[in-house]
């Protein structure tokens, strides 16, 4: 027999207030593997949600009033080329991908269209190759880890449809042309066709998917081809730019309007915020609740852990007289809180991930999985609040006259 | 050899100083058979409690085989009792949720021995009180003299040289304390001291020799027979 043989047939032996004090330990626990588990998926999809609704912040000629967001190239203002260049070589953390813009009015066999020239990152690769400056192995600098989520620059951008949703395209040639979907259907024109665009012939790359924004009437094509044949020049109406959420709503702005200082910046910074501000409150919610319910787990266990002293003074007076230390007397009843605590926080990690698991897609429309992160977190807690709850009982017990065998 | 000079052990209570042993005097030689009989409130279990290393007396020396019992710090009287000494309680004292064997092998946990050793040594001591069937039981499984024959072999479980009994035949019917008594007086013959505190005369005319204590005074009554 050993020392935990004894606690563990003790703790049977009281049941009742053994599991009030394990409930109660558990549901701290449970609060906050359940809020942190919401939060951390909450957090990843708004990431996601971000990079998919594409750029977050605008860089606009200086006169410009945004009154779209989809349509915030559409203005008739210009401003050089040249100021991609400059931010791409600035490498500014929190950039992930630029998109410049130049839209123009075309007709296609007398059908007004909109028409818009975009760069692909091939380009920005080749300016980068030129000026020497071969670090720049993605476009701009997405290997530089600032967001909480990896902006997704890889395969799935020689898509020509990641136009769509990335707002970037990888390849894009002279004389390809790329069509929303509404305009397609307009123009009766799919895939591979071929369309008479400012005196010269573009073939279809592809008909992007329908995405509800202005996009879907838009006729995108190289920004240089644009350019040249529309006799604008070296210019783009907008760059857009995809940034991480949690500099966009911070030190980005201040960097581009230092950067580029004859430019407007703007930005959706007041969604990004709101997000991110809803989460940390998510986040310190959770702790907030997990310090009251293990106060509260903790106070019950002291209660229970005191009324066990008392109830088993004979039994330690004689454990005493036999030769049981006060180390050992000690052992046994921090001991019994060990076991609460890790069981406890085992409980409350796995009805906390179930919670999460059922409240998610109810709540948020997340889909979490378990973190096992939080266990560590859960048991250590619980144990830490349980053991030291209890110090003062086994104190108490520690302390006790083993004469007592002989008066009772 | 117990030696006790001039042990004086008073308590406040209300106010109020009570003196519980009052400049007691006492030799208890090695292999000794002694009863301590006198009325409620006279001093028995105080000094019981001064024995077996759990009171230090307001006053005077208590030497346990030429060692200062009360030099020793807590944790070395605590060791000391659990190597060289028995108690035998009146309600037993076994610990409800443990079953006989289990009982009879806290003493040997809490020395150091092994798992299997305590199981083999708690096995042999059940047997020699005669419940070698019972090992497995609950205390409230057990009569009530089952469940001394428990603590007895629990007393025995370390091999101990003293053993101190609180009114071990006090609740118990004649029939059980004969057999109670029996097996004390067989642990004497082994060699053992025993220190009996009772207020029966029959169970203390099975002790070598009855001291008396009145007011916290102890006083030789007889050297009667080992029974």
């Amino acid at each position: 027999m050993k020392l935990r043989h004894m606690i563990w047939k003790e703790l049977w032996q009281r049941p009742t207030p053994m599991l009030t004090s394990l409930l109660a330990v558990t549901l701290g626990v449970t609060a906050l593997v359940a809020i942190q588990n919401i939060t951390v998926f909450s957090e990843r999809k708004i990431a996601g949600d971000m990079e998919s609704l594409g750029a977050n912040v605008l860089v606009l000629p200086p006169s410009v009033t945004l009154q779209d967001y989809y349509g915030a190239d559409m203005h008739g203002h210009t401003m050089p080329e040249e100021y991609v260049t400059r931010l791409a070589l600035a490498r500014l953390p929190g950039v992930e991908n630029l998109a410049p813009k130049l839209c123009v009015e075309a007709d296609v066999d007398t059908i007004p269209v909109t028409l818009t020239g975009i760069l692909p990152k091939s380009e920005f690769q080749a300016k980068a190759s030129w000026q020497g400056l071969g670090m720049l192995g993605n476009a701009v600098g997405s290997d530089r880890g600032c967001c909480a989520t990896a902006a997704d620059t890889g395969e799935a951008d020689n898509d020509p449809n990641s136009l769509a949703t990335t707002r970037t395209i990888a390849e894009l040639g002279d004389r390809d042309v790329i069509l929303g979907r509404d305009l397609a259907s307009q123009l009766g024109a799919k895939t591979g066709d071929t369309l008479p665009l400012l005196g010269e012939d573009f073939t279809v790359l592809t008909v992007l998917p329908s995405t509800g924004t202005i996009d879907d009437g838009r006729m995108f094509a190289h920004l240089h081809s644009v350019q040249d044949l529309s006799g604008a020049g070296p210019v783009v109406n907008v760059i857009e730019i995809m940034a991480c959420c949690e500099d966009a709503a911070g030190g980005l702005i201040t960097n581009l309007s230092a950067e580029l200082p004859e430019t407007r910046i703007v930005t959706i910074a007041q969604v990004v915020q709101t997000q991110i501000a809803v989460n940390g409150l998510m986040s310190r919610l959770s702790w907030v609740f997990l310090s009251i319910l293990l106060l509260v787990g903790g106070a019950s266990i002291a209660s229970v852990m005191y009324a066990n002293v008392t109830e088993r003074r004979k039994e330690i007076g004689t454990l005493m007289a036999i030769g049981a230390s006060r180390n050992f007397v000690t052992q046994m009843f921090l001991g019994k809180a060990a076991i609460l605590g890790l069981a406890g926080g085992a409980a409350g990690f796995i009805v906390g991930t179930i919670v999460a698991a059922v409240l998610g897609p109810q709540l948020l429309g997340i889909h979490v999985r378990p973190m096992p992160m939080l266990l560590g977190v859960g048991m250590a807690s619980a144990t830490i609040v349980a053991v030291v709850a209890s110090l003062l009982p086994a104190r108490r017990a520690a302390g006790l006259d083993p004469c007592l065998v002989f008066n009772e | 050899m117990y030696k006790l000079s001039s042990v004086t052990q008073t308590y406040e209570r209300r106010g109020q100083i009570v003196t519980a042993l009052d400049n007691a005097d006492l030799t208890i030689p090695d292999n000794d058979f002694i009863a301590i009989v006198g009325p409620s409130g006279s001093g028995k279990t105080t000094l019981l409690s001064v024995l077996g290393g759990m009171l230090a007396p307001s006053t005077g020396d208590v030497m346990l085989d030429g060692q200062s019992l009360y030099d020793l710090s807590v944790e070395e009287r605590t060791a000391l009792r659990g190597q060289k000494i028995g108690f035998v309680f009146q309600s037993f004292n076994l610990i409800s949720w443990l079953t006989a064997r289990e009982n009879v092998q806290i003493p040997l946990m809490l020395s150091g021995k092994t798992a299997k050793q305590q199981e083999e040594r708690a096995m042999e001591m059940l047997d020699r009180v005669g419940l070698s069937d019972r090992t497995d039981h609950r205390p409230s499984e057990m009569s009530q003299g089952q469940q001394q024959r428990v603590a007895l072999a629990r007393t025995l479980a370390n091999d101990p040289q003293i053993i101190l009994a609180d009114e071990p035949t006090g609740n118990l019917d004649s029939e059980t304390r004969q057999q109670v008594m029996n097996y004390l007086n067989e642990f004497h013959q082994d060699g053992r001291t025993i220190v009996m505190v009772t207020h029966d005369a029959d169970t203390a005319a099975f002790a070598h020799r009855t001291i008396r204590l009145v007011a916290g005074v102890t006083h030789e009554v007889s050297m009667a027979r080992a029974a």
